[in-house]
């Protein structure tokens, strides 16, 4: 063991394909961590637990990438913020347009339609909505007045599809289509054929008109969202939010728990060892019985019964991880450290006095550290998967989402049953990648170091 | 820990008084209803001994006698099926069901893992032994949990052939209990199984290829003793105190359940119940349950030694 220098473990370890294979997950979770924290603001990050902050997103909507291997596409949903805008004044009336032009190539109809704005004008408003189709129908949605505002402030108000107007104006307007209207929401018959009731494909055109007596009058914010089955790159959940905002955060996060827990237990465990080792006799013993007490307690209830009662923060978590982690390293550094005691340079050292200390962090723990990298890499995924356990019971901290809570919320909502996989998949995925690439690193290290499990 | 047990005194009085709107709305002021309260708190730490130190031989001697009993008193908030809230009589109900999941499942796991070890560590770097070892590896770094939740998605939702919870829907009397029983637990069983016996096998197998380079087994083997002997005979004893071992950890620690796993398929087991206790601070339910779990740890530490001196005949010397 102590005949292996730092570069013959280098060379060694890249000869070791899987070692490698590990190297290059590790460095591509931490190619995405980095990713991830420069493209997703913290604050978006944060508002993870507030529902307010998703609204405008769809329900576990499915990942927009399903698509390609579907013959009947699923609608996606759409979030369109820069519509064309043009004024018009005529004697004394003003006119805003606001343009939002899209191309429905689904064979679904879309969950809903949500108009959102906020508008500056003074005195009194009209609204009115109207839709072109690609068959050339014009459809009147919605004209509505908006409230009589002394000066010159803003008014927002969100506009639903399911609104009573839209749908009694659709009514009106039902000479244009060849099936009966009733019982269809106003997204159903706004997007479907005139002849039957199937989607219609093509360029709709969303038109948004606003009048006014005043030439100031604006539409200051204009969204228009198409509801649909679809969105983003991983989909979203139950509560409306981006997973790949969460996965992505995730990483570095797990990282973070992962190897401040394994190293500092690690060193933990080594000083505790290899100290105790060294100095045999009574030290050792009572060092070891209080190793025995730690190792033998229980860490998952003890865990739970921590977080419950002292906090549930990510760092005081990191401690108490620390805490349980370093006893088993602790046992095998005192083995090793009482084999190498008794090598001819530490007893030379002690007779020429030196202090204890100088030849435990000289002469012995140098001597340990191709085992204290193996077993740091070994226990990175015990630390991330014991997080992801806890915080997939509902201990997790709330500021600081998981892969571990995804996967709670997954299971709070019956992900599993009700078959939405792109919510339980990824997370756990991501979780066994981690573990993998550590483990990868750990066992190529650990058969240099131990090269008997070789053959 | 006395600081936690006030902690659930004081949530105990709260919830009490909050249940009752009369109690609080027979007082005048606030400062009046508070101390009603802080006065009720107090009582019952000191009816509890709370206001002694815990080193008070009193308390102690009380303690200790109503363990060795197996008196843990009554569960503040939880109750077991038929609505005891002994804390002996619902880990009494809750503990065959985790034996019957989790300590079946540890057996399976064993001896598939025994076998795979044994049978993969004398032929290194054969197939077999490439697949257990990254089998090992691989299922090592999945959570168990997560496993069951794609189990639950591919065999109840995708192709329904097992539910998703695995408690029996049809009341106990009934006569096919049983084989409901059983079939509600396959989910879980084939889980914990499969993620489990990879990381056996591997442990086994390290073990026995450690042996197999011993002179002892090599001299056998130039004698011409057959190969399967060898291993099952010689090789597996001399690797047996450290299987045996993790085999009494692995047994009682299995009468704990796996807290999470039973989260996932709703097992009603000792698992549940100790989160279920945790969560709501019913402390009687957590020192109990951490108190048999304790006692089955030690008995099987002791039956470990006993067997050590069986298969390694030199221990009982020293």
């Amino acid at each position: 063991m102590s005949s292996i220098t730092p570069t013959e473990i280098k060379e060694e370890f890249f000869k070791n394909k899987i070692g490698i294979a590990g190297i290059a997950i590790l460095s591509i979770l931490i190619l995405t961590s980095i990713i991830a924290v420069i493209t997703i603001p913290v604050e978006t990050f944060k508002e993870w637990n507030n529902p307010g902050s998703w609204i405008s997103y769809p329900k576990v909507a499915i990942p927009v990438w399903v698509n390609l291997f579907l013959s009947e596409k699923i609608p996606e949903h759409k979030i369109l913020e820069s519509p064309k805008i043009n004024y018009d004044t005529a004697e004394n009336i003003s006119v805003t347009y606001h343009q939002f032009g899209i191309n429905f190539d689904y064979d679904d109809f879309p969950n809903d339609f949500i108009y959102e704005f906020s508008a500056k004008y003074s005195g009194s408003a009209l609204l009115q909505m109207d839709i072109i189709r690609p068959d050339g129908i014009h459809l009147k949605l919605l004209s509505t007045s908006l409230p009589n505002l002394d000066s010159n402030s803003i008014h927002s108000e969100r506009i639903f599809s399911t609104d009573d107007s839209i749908k009694k104006n659709l009514i009106l307007q039902s000479d244009k289509f060849l099936f009966s209207l009733n019982n269809l929401s106003a997204e159903d018959i706004v997007f479907s054929k005139a002849e039957k009731q199937e989607p219609l494909k093509g360029n709709y055109i969303f038109l948004i008109k606003m009048y006014g007596n005043n030439s100031e009058n604006k539409i200051q914010e204009s969204k228009l969202i198409i509801g649909g089955k679809a969105f983003g790159i991983m989909g979203t959940d139950e509560l409306r939010r981006d997973l790949a905002v969460g996965l992505l955060w995730g990483t570095p996060l797990a990282l973070f728990i992962g190897l401040v827990v394994s190293i500092a237990s690690v060193v933990m465990g080594l000083l505790y060892g290899v100290y105790a080792g060294y100095r045999g006799k009574k030290t050792d013993e009572v060092m070891m019985r209080f190793n025995d007490v730690i190792y033998a307690l229980p860490a998952l209830p003890f865990l739970i019964i921590l977080s419950v009662t002292i906090s549930n923060s990510i760092f005081v978590l990191v401690g108490f991880l620390m805490v349980f982690g370093w006893v088993g390293i602790a046992k095998v550094a005192r083995s090793m450290s009482l084999q190498i005691k008794t090598r001819g340079y530490v007893e030379a050292a002690t007779m020429m006095g030196q202090k204890d200390s100088k030849i435990v962090l000289r002469h012995i723990l140098p001597q340990l550290l191709p085992y204290a990298f193996a077993s740091i890499s070994i226990s990175v995924p015990a630390a991330i998967t014991t997080e992801a356990g806890l915080s997939f019971l509902g201990l997790g901290d709330p500021s600081f989402p998981t892969w571990g809570q995804i996967l709670h919320d997954a299971n709070v909502y019956g992900a599993a049953s009700r078959g939405l996989w792109w919510w339980i998949l990824p997370p756990g995925v991501m979780i066994a990648i981690t573990g993998l690439a550590f483990v990868f690193i750990g066992n190529a290290l650990d058969s240099i170091v131990n090269p008997k499990l070789k053959r | 820990m006395d600081s936690i047990l006030k902690q659930g005194v004081v949530f105990q009085v709260r919830s009490e008084i909050t249940e009752n709107p009369k109690i609080s709305e027979s007082f005048s002021s606030v400062d009046e209803f508070e101390s009603f309260v802080q006065m009720q708190i107090e009582q019952r730490i000191k009816t509890l001994g709370l206001d002694e130190p815990w080193y008070s031989p009193q308390r102690i001697g009380l303690t200790m006698y109503k363990i060795l009993t197996l008196d843990f008193g009554r569960a503040t908030f939880l109750t077991s099926d038929s609505g005891s809230s002994d804390v002996k009589e619902i880990i009494l109900e809750k503990l065959p069901r985790t034996i019957l999941l989790f300590t079946t499942a540890t057996i399976i796991i064993s001896v598939i893992g025994i076998f795979l070890g044994a049978f993969s560590g004398s032929r290194v770097g054969s197939v077999i032994d490439r697949l257990t070892s990254s089998f090992a590896v691989i299922s090592s770094s999945f959570p168990v949990w997560w496993i069951g939740m794609l189990m639950i998605f591919l065999f109840s939702f995708v192709y329904q052939i097992f539910p998703a919870r695995a408690t029996p829907l049809i009341p106990s009397s009934d006569p096919n209990y049983i084989g409901s029983l059983l079939y509600h637990m396959t989910l879980p069983l084939i889980t914990i199984v499969m993620i489990g016996f990879g990381s056996w096998a591997y442990l086994v197998r390290n073990f026995i290829v450690g042996i197999m380079q011993e002179d002892f087994i090599i001299a056998k083997k130039t004698i011409g003793v057959d190969q399967k002997k060898i291993i099952y005979s010689h090789a597996l004893k001399n690797a047996a105190p450290p299987i045996v071992t993790i085999l009494a950890l692995s047994l009682s620690g299995s009468l704990g359940g796996a807290i999470i796993t039973e989260a996932v398929f709703d097992w009603p087991g000792m698992g549940r119940l100790y989160f279920e206790a945790i969560t709501v601070m019913d402390l009687p339910i957590i020192i109990g349950a951490t108190y048999i779990l304790t006692v089955f740890f030690l008995i099987s530490i002791f039956v470990a030694d006993l067997l050590y001196g069986y298969f390694d005949p030199r221990v009982r010397v020293g």
